[in-house]
């Protein structure tokens, strides 16, 4: 079964940005309440990403549920690696673990 | 398109061994659920396998039938 083509499309965006996530909708316009709390909680840690908006690319927004074996957008890579979906970002954020996440992954904060 | 929540913590207790299931229809719409999933097949996982394991059990109903669940998993 050769590879998913759009894979090669995913793969390039969680390599060559340090934070990315996969949402419905724009960082100023999210389509989705989840969508919507991942971005806060991302502006609220002072983390820099690179937003994809699934719904202006309908192959992505199937190929990412592939890709990360995760049926639901959003998905939030840091450093290449699916860290989560809109639950385990908002839990991370809660315990405090997220910004640790990130400082383990030598991702730079802003101060709040 | 929605789903029963005694259909969700059916297939979640057949799919995940001894699971304990809670679980509130947020909206009463049958396609708004929060869920907490307790486990001991949770142990050793982190919480993205943990949930995988759950929307594995879904059996596909997740994103689809199943529009959202808000996950919580823990081991006992």
């Amino acid at each position: 079964m050769s590879e998913n083509p759009v894979f090669e499309r995913i793969k390039q965006e969680v390599n060559d940005n340090p934070v990315v996530l996969f949402m419905k909708g724009s960082p100023v316009f999210p389509q989705c309440g989840f969508s919507a709390a991942v971005v806060q909680i991302l502006t609220e840690v002072g983390v820099k990403f690179k937003s994809v908006d699934v719904l202006m690319e309908p192959d992505v927004r199937e190929g990412i549920k592939a890709f990360s074996n995760w049926p639901t957008v959003p998905q939030l890579y840091v450093k290449g690696e699916f860290a989560g979906g809109c639950d385990i970002i908002r839990e991370m954020h809660e315990t405090g673990e997220l910004k640790q996440y990130l400082n383990e992954k030598g991702i730079e904060l802003e101060a709040a | 398109m929605a789903m029963e929540a005694q259909e969700i913590v059916r297939l979640i207790k057949d799919g995940i061994p001894g699971a304990e299931v809670t679980i509130e229809d947020l909206r009463g719409d049958g396609d708004h659920y929060s869920a907490h999933v307790v486990s001991t097949a949770f142990a050793g996982k982190s919480r993205v396998q943990q949930h995988q394991m759950v929307y594995q059990a879904l059996q596909g109903n997740m994103g689809d039938a199943l529009h959202a669940l808000a996950l919580q998993t823990s081991v006992p």
